[in-house]
């Protein structure tokens, strides 16, 4: 198998060829994406499919959500690219009331097939709008599917999939990483959702975690190799569908688990996870649990400011060490 | 306002005689669900079209099968005179397993995609979006297909009216928004909400066209329609038409209806688009009194068929609750 480093980004363009080409049904709406969107996503396809598969949309984001479910519901299968995924509040009524409701409410009737493509997380002095990630808002609610890729290969093969499913899709696309460069598998692919990654082999601890963190708690992970720690590390890559098994897996294994986010804590999607292990496994299995997400406040625009809010890997490192009863030093710079 | 109303002789007796029939079974079917809610048989409640059956019928009658609609919370009508059947819309409303939606979605989300029916919809403005979504696809598909929009004066001032109307005057899609003017929106007169009444002289600010009528007369919905239609399967663009009516009942059935006058209602009700299209039926001689007694119990009886229908119908089992959230069974491991 042939590969090639390439972005996140670039990757996600690749994903959206092949889809392209694949079904002539598939389009893709949004603001600026003839121009290649705020993040060059959208790059270059103009130039392949036109202007009929590509629409430039106003800044009109309930449009964009509920215009990609009419066309949906009536023969078509919609990107609709969101730009930040604050934009998304605009259309929360349409994603929340409208497509993921559809399919449930008229009676399994009609498939929802949009992808909404989103990009959040914490690129450096966004500042407070932004900046955030709102992953739990999708999650929480019934008939989304929530992806979060950390890397460019997951970023194509989950995209690919994204597309082709019947059901109103979120695809997270973390800011900080859709420069970033890493292998690609050459050729059209496909990676199922729901079937979680295996990042780092470990056996002291398990990093639950997905987007961007898997990289932040990568790197934790090597920092703490000094310390005969060996961290596990799981990348979700999606939401929901959720792989229980693959954490319920590695919980029991490792019998420690820190989950962590760059989304809120309070509340959080870890808050999920910690509390699915403590209620099917409290008790009588004595399995650790630890919750690393950003503190409740918005994220601010000052570098000192916005490093306190979010956690990095120094806050991983930290929570693995109380976790395990160790004492570690503090790290700095990260 | 008048020059829109097509002379009578233009449609054929046995034509006007399907219009009038259909507008009867609307009207028996609003009156025949307002006594069962009231006597506590259905559950929920009810917003019943009774006085505004010629903009459903005249609207529909204009369409063919393969034209969409998307509709409101006051969409008995409109789903019957697309041609839901019977059976399926009572059903539903009596939550049984056989109605449009296996009885999850109820009166306000009764919706039938084989007939082009995108569903009633319990959120004021959530059509818009999904019709130009819709009448997007229409275009991109090549297909000659319209898209109605259907919705009540009180979404005149939802932001998607302006996001909707804008992108569907910009690429000219095949859509036509029809309000249906009841000057009420739950208790509240137009009078109170609205800058400006003249609604049609919005249009000019999207570059669509606009026409104010009279919706009570049936003619002039199918005039203003056949106009309409031809502009959005010639590429010419959408239309807006406000169609002037009244509701004969209150917002919803058992309504108290403190914010009306008796006698502004009793005023309203001598417009009845039933009796009038009837009284031109007697004037050209194409229907006497037998007749229409004849029409009247025919619709009577069929109506009675399909609440029979809807009661001998089973309700759903209870691990229905749980299915058609997604396309396939996810459910959260809790
Ligand atoms: C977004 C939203 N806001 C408020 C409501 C509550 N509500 C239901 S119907 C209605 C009035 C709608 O008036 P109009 O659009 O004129 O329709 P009509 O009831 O007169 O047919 C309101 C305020 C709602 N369903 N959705
Ligand atoms: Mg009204």
């Amino acid at each position: 198998m042939t590969s090639k480093r390439m972005t996140f980004g670039q990757a996600t363009l690749d994903a959206m060829e092949f889809a392209m080409l694949e079904d002539q049904n598939v389009i893709a709406i949004g603001e600026d994406i003839s121009w290649g969107g705020n993040f060059g996503q959208f790059r270059g396809l103009v130039e392949k499919f036109g202007s009929t598969r590509i629409i430039d949309m106003p800044i009109s984001e309930a449009l964009i959500v509920s215009a990609a479910l009419g066309a949906a519901v009536t023969g078509l299968k919609v990107v609709a690219s969101m730009s930040f995924v604050e934009f998304t509040l605009g259309a929360m009524d349409e994603i929340v009331n409208q497509a993921s409701k559809f399919r449930y409410m008229f009676g399994g009737q009609v498939s929802v097939p949009i992808v909404i493509r989103a990009s959040d997380g914490i690129r450096g002095s966004s500042g407070p709008q932004h900046s955030s990630s709102l992953e739990n808002l999708f999650c929480h609610i019934p008939g989304l599917k929530v992806v979060a890729p950390s890397n460019a290969n997951d970023a194509k093969g989950l995209l690919r999939t994204a597309i082709r499913d019947p059901d109103p899709v979120i695809y997270l696309e973390h800011k900080r990483i859709t420069g970033v460069r890493s292998d690609v598998e050459d050729g059209d692919f496909s990676i199922p959702l729901g079937v979680a990654r295996i990042a780092r082999q470990g056996s002291s601890v398990s990093v639950i975690t997905y987007s961007d963190m898997v990289n932040n708690a990568l790197a934790a992970a090597q920092e703490l190799e000094k310390y005969d720690i060996d961290v596990e590390v799981i990348d979700l890559r999606s939401l929901v569908p959720l792989d229980y098994a693959c954490i319920e897996e590695s919980a029991l294994r490792t019998r420690n688990v820190v989950v962590a986010h760059e989304s809120w804590k309070f509340c959080g999607f870890g808050s999920e996870i910690v509390a699915h292990l403590a209620e099917k496994f409290g008790g009588n299995l004595n399995i650790r649990l630890a919750r690393v997400g950003a503190k409740s406040a918005p994220i601010p625009f000052s570098p000192i400011l916005e490093s306190q809010v979010v956690p990095g890997v120094a806050e991983l490192v930290q929570s693995i060490g109380k976790i395990l009863g160790i004492e570690l030093p503090t790290i700095r710079g990260v | 306002m008048t020059q829109l109303a097509i002379p009578l002789e233009d449609i054929g007796r046995e034509y006007a005689l399907a219009h009038l029939r259909m507008m009867v079974k609307i009207r028996a079917f609003e009156t025949r669900v307002g006594v069962l809610f009231l006597d506590g048989q259905l559950p929920g409640f009810i917003h019943s079209c009774a006085g505004q059956e010629a903009i459903a019928v005249g609207v529909c009658s204009s369409l063919l099968l393969t034209d969409f609609v998307t509709s409101t919370h006051r969409g008995h009508g409109h789903s019957i005179a697309k041609g839901i059947s019977l059976n399926s819309i009572f059903a539903e409303l009596f939550g049984k397993v056989t109605g449009a939606c296996r009885g999850r979605g109820g009166s306000m989300h009764v919706a039938d995609f084989s007939i082009g029916m995108l569903g009633a919809n319990g959120i004021v403005g959530g059509g818009y979006g999904i019709a130009v979504g819709a009448a997007l696809s229409c275009k991109y598909r090549k297909t000659s297909d319209v898209v109605v929009c259907f919705f009540g004066d009180g979404a005149l001032n939802k932001g998607t009216f302006h996001e909707s109307l804008n992108f569907a005057g910009l690429h000219k899609l095949p859509v036509i928004f029809v309000c249906e003017n009841n000057g009420y929106a739950q208790f509240t007169d137009m009078r109170r909400t609205t800058a400006n009444e003249n609604i049609a002289s919005r249009a000019e600010t999207y570059g669509m066209h606009g026409d104010t009528l009279d919706g009570n007369d049936l003619l002039e919905v199918i005039g203003a329609m056949r106009i309409a239609i031809v502009r959005a399967r010639s590429g010419l663009g959408p239309t807006l038409l406000d169609m002037k009516s009244y509701r004969f009942s209150g917002h919803y059935v058992g309504d108290a209806e403190v914010y009306r006058s008796k006698s502004e209602v009793d005023l309203m009700k001598q417009k009845d688009p039933i009796e009038r299209f009837k009284v031109k039926l007697f004037d050209s001689g194409w229907l006497d009194l037998a007749t229409f007694d004849a029409l009247q119990s025919q619709v009577d009886h069929e109506i009675g068929l399909a609440e029979e229908f809807a009661r001998d119908s089973e309700f759903p089992l209870p691990s229905d609750a749980l299915r058609d959230v997604f396309s396939e069974d996810i459910l959260h491991d809790i």
